[in-house]
């Protein structure tokens, strides 16, 4: 089977999931274990202090060892905030410098600020960091941040968590026949139709994450949403057939018995 | 001496170091990473590091996010 490819390792999965909005840390487990993904994403937060030894941290169960664990910059509107996010996330996964680039613009629609993104991109491609970056589903952009060396271009589907799936196909499309690094669609995906409509337009993976936790079953829908990319993924390399205006029988019209 | 840890503001006893800052503040968990005044201090230099007065100091760990 051919394998996703991000900095120089392989995975099977096509999925990366985020660990936010679960129910707890068990729930998380499981939806991770049901969708096979072997990336995760995670946020940097202060820690709470005082926390009582009980109290367990998310890595206690999506070990580093298994993992790929992918820190994102989400909450950062500027470079210099992304890029002091990841300088900490490196320390704390040990050196790791695969890291989620997020440059937000407001609060409301969660859309990448542009100018910020090139900015901490470039900063982050400089300091060695092998950056998978979030961005519009503008083409010219996403060919902009290939330039800059980043690992992996992250168009939005649609608005972060809002569930309305891939929005404009023809960007995402055009993103994908332009692209020599991984496309990933990070962001919009609600159902498993999406993913898989991301997969048939040749993305080489989705990341997604309010799609799993809130379903009402996350750790079926983790499953279902691992169905559907490898269902895409596998149409995508099958080739579609053509989209015809009229319609086209599938059976011989000779030999019919009514024929005289 | 007041140092501001995580944005709050807490007395400790002069000259501490990070490790000792740790242990002070009962922090059992493995997973977290340490900045002082907006610089990263490596693990390997939290038991020499000296806190002093007016320190802003960031520990920081992974949550769950997307």
């Amino acid at each position: 089977m051919e394998k996703l490819i991000i900095d120089a390792k392989e995975y099977d999965s096509r999925l990366i999931l985020g660990t936010g909005k679960y129910k707890d840390f068990n729930e998380t487990k499981a939806a991770i274990e049901s969708s096979s993904c072997e990336i995760v994403t995670v946020a940097i937060r202060r820690m709470n202090i005082g926390q009582n030894k009980e109290v367990h941290n998310l890595l206690d169960y999506i070990s580093p060892k298994k993992y790929t664990i992918l820190p994102n910059t989400a909450g950062c509107y500027t470079a210099k905030d992304a890029v002091r996010t990841c300088e900490i996330a490196c320390e704390l996964l040990e050196g790791s410098k695969l890291v989620k680039l997020e440059v937000l613009s407001q609060s409301k629609n969660l859309y990448p600020n542009i100018i910020e993104t090139l900015k901490a991109s470039e900063l982050l491609v400089n300091k060695g960091f092998k950056v998978m970056v979030y961005t519009t589903d503008d083409p010219i952009v996403a060919k902009e941040l290939e330039n800059i060396g980043c690992e992996c271009i992250m168009p939005l589907g649609s608005a972060i968590g809002s569930g309305l799936g891939i929005i404009n196909e023809f960007n995402i499309r055009e993103i994908v026949e332009n692209a020599s690094v991984p496309i990933i669609v990070d962001a919009g995906v609600g159902t498993a139709s999406d993913a898989c409509i991301a997969m048939e337009l040749g993305c080489d993976g989705v990341l997604m994450n309010t799609a799993v936790a809130l379903a009402k079953d996350p750790i079926l829908m983790a499953n279902a949403m691992k169905n559907a990319i490898k269902a895409g993924r596998d149409a995508y390399l099958a080739g579609r057939m053509e989209k015809k205006q009229h319609g086209s029988a599938s059976s011989p019209s000779k030999g019919l018995i009514t024929d005289d | 001496m007041k140092v501001l840890l995580n944005n709050e503001n807490i007395v400790l006893d002069d000259g501490l170091t990070i490790k000792e800052l740790i242990k002070h503040i009962q922090l059992c968990n493995q997973y977290y990473a340490v900045e002082v005044n907006e610089q990263i201090v490596p693990k390997s230099s939290h038991t020499s590091f000296l806190l002093k007065e007016g320190d802003k100091v960031e520990i920081v760990t992974a949550i769950g996010g997307g």
